[in-house]
This record gives C-alpha cells, structure tokens and sequence, in this order.
C-alpha cells in the first residue's frame, strides 16, 4: 500500500514540480481537465510537427496525434457536459502547460533531423510521463464510474502512442 | 406464372443447398475500447473477416506478414476474404498494443 502510494506521488511529481498538495487527490472537475489538458497539448505538438517536419513517418504520426487526441477530447466534453462537470483548472495541468511551452520553444529552434529526432523522444517521454499519472493517480482517484472507464481507455489509448512512438523514433535515428 | 407453393420453395433450397460448394462466412471482429473482440479467431481459406469498429478512433488490422492491412475509420467496419491457410498474427498500426490473430485451414 505505501509503495503504491508513494509510486502515485512521485509520477504526480514527474507530471508537475509543483504538483497537487502532497496525499491530496485530484476531484473529477480536475481529473477532467488533466486529461483534456494532456491531449490539447499533444495536439499542438503535433501541429508543430506538422509544420516543421518533412519526414513521410513522422508526419504520419503527427496526424495520428491529432486525429486521435481530438476525437477523444471530444467525446471528454461530451461526456463532461452529460455529467454536469465543470472542468477545473488546478497545478499540474498548469505545469503540464507550462512544460509543453518550453518544449515547444526548445524544438523551433530545430530543423530537419535534429527537430524529428527530438520531437518523436518527446512524445514517448510525454506519453510515459501521462501514463504514470493516468494509472497511479488520476484513474484510481476518479469517483465517477464513466469518467474511470474513459480514463481507462485513455490509458490504452496513450500506451498505444507510446508503442507507436517509439518504433517511429527507431527509425528516425 | 406457377404458384410458389411452400413445397415448391422448400424444393429449390435444398437444390441450392445440395448444389452449392461450402458456403463461404462472414466472421466478425468487434474493436472496442482498444481491443479486439474474440482475441483469436478461427477461418478457412475463402471465408471473409470483418472488423466492426466500435470506437471513435480510427484503427488497422495490419497482418504482420504483410498479407492484408485493413483500415476501418471510426465507427465502420473492413473486411478481408482468406486467400490462404495459416496462422497469422496481426495488430493496428496506429495503436500497436493492439493484437490478434486468424487462424486459417484450408
């Protein structure tokens, strides 16, 4: 039990420096927005990429990230409005922001290789780091039964990126 | 015009029956929540799979022998007809934690 506690604050840690108040659970309005969070900024990685790169597999990727993410956003909203939830605003998904900005400034300043390289190990980074959070914390801390199951299949979902990302990045060496 | 008295009907379906090789099926796969629904399934050569997606999400079913890759956007379905006997494995390329397999006789 305390080593699955203590496993659940450190990935909140790695999520944000200055996470939810330690022992504090995330509510459902802010669970919500973690996870919304987490996709809008994949997205907007993506469309980064999508900008910068010319590599075939890599933009390929690019649009499966924004496919994907804004299909499940969507239906996040959906099914936060059927709830009456309002999604509310907390310290990590203000950290999450903040961390993505400073990628996405560090990256501008990369071209070609150099840019695919470093924006396909991000984005395994980025989905291990959301999916240590997913199953330490915010799964086991959702109260609302639907909400855990779309946080469940968010969990299949980013693991599935990271798989998928990570062959991309063999390949971009 | 002749009346198509039951009898007669019941006539022509076992003539059809009788006449007509093995009749080919239709087996199908349901993708839900990120997985395949059965894992594992068992066809003969000429038999058709089809994957009926349940998700908003787009997937693939990629044979990893490179046989057929099967796209289905979200919500539709794709099929494959079995040209050959075998077991193959396969999974979907936007999401490669996703796996399952048709067996093949011939």
């Amino acid at each position: 039990m305390i080593t699955r506690l203590s496993a659940g604050v450190i990935a909140l840690c790695l999520l944000s420096a200055p996470a939810l108040a330690q022992g504090a659970k995330p509510t459902d309005p802010q669970i919500a927005h973690i996870a919304y969070t987490a996709g809008q900024l994949d997205i907007e990685a993506a469309k980064q990429a999508l900008e910068k790169s010319k590599n075939k597999e890599v933009r390929e990727f690019a649009n499966d990230m924004v496919r994907d993410h804004t299909a499940v956003n969507k239906q996040a909203l959906a099914l936060v409005k059927k709830l009456n939830v309002k999604p509310e605003d907390n310290d990590t998904s203000r950290a999450l922001t903040k961390q993505a900005s400073a990628k996405r400034a560090e990256l501008a300043k990369l071209k070609g290789t150099a840019f695919d390289k470093a924006y396909v190990d991000n984005e395994v980074a980025y989905h291990k780091t959301v999916n240590g959070a997913l199953e330490s914390t915010l799964i086991p801390s959702a109260n609302n039964s639907e909400l855990k199951s779309l946080l469940q299949t968010g969990l299949k979902l980013f693991q599935g990126h990271q798989q998928h990302a990570e062959h991309v990045a063999v390949d971009v060496k | 015009m002749h009346a198509m008295t039951p009898g007669r009907i019941a006539g022509l379906a076992i003539c059809a029956l009788l006449s007509a090789p093995a009749q080919a099926e239709t087996i199908q796969v349901t993708i839900d929540k990120l997985v395949f629904a059965p894992v594992e399934v068992n066809a003969k050569v000429g038999d058709t799979v089809e994957w009926v997606n349940k998700d908003a999400l787009a997937h693939t079913a990629t044979a990893t022998n490179g046989d057929w890759n099967v796209v289905t956007g979200p919500k539709q379905s794709g099929r494959v007809v079995l040209k050959k006997a075998g077991a193959v494995d396969y999974f979907c390329k936007y999401h490669p934690n996703m796996k399952g397999r048709v067996v093949v006789t011939p």
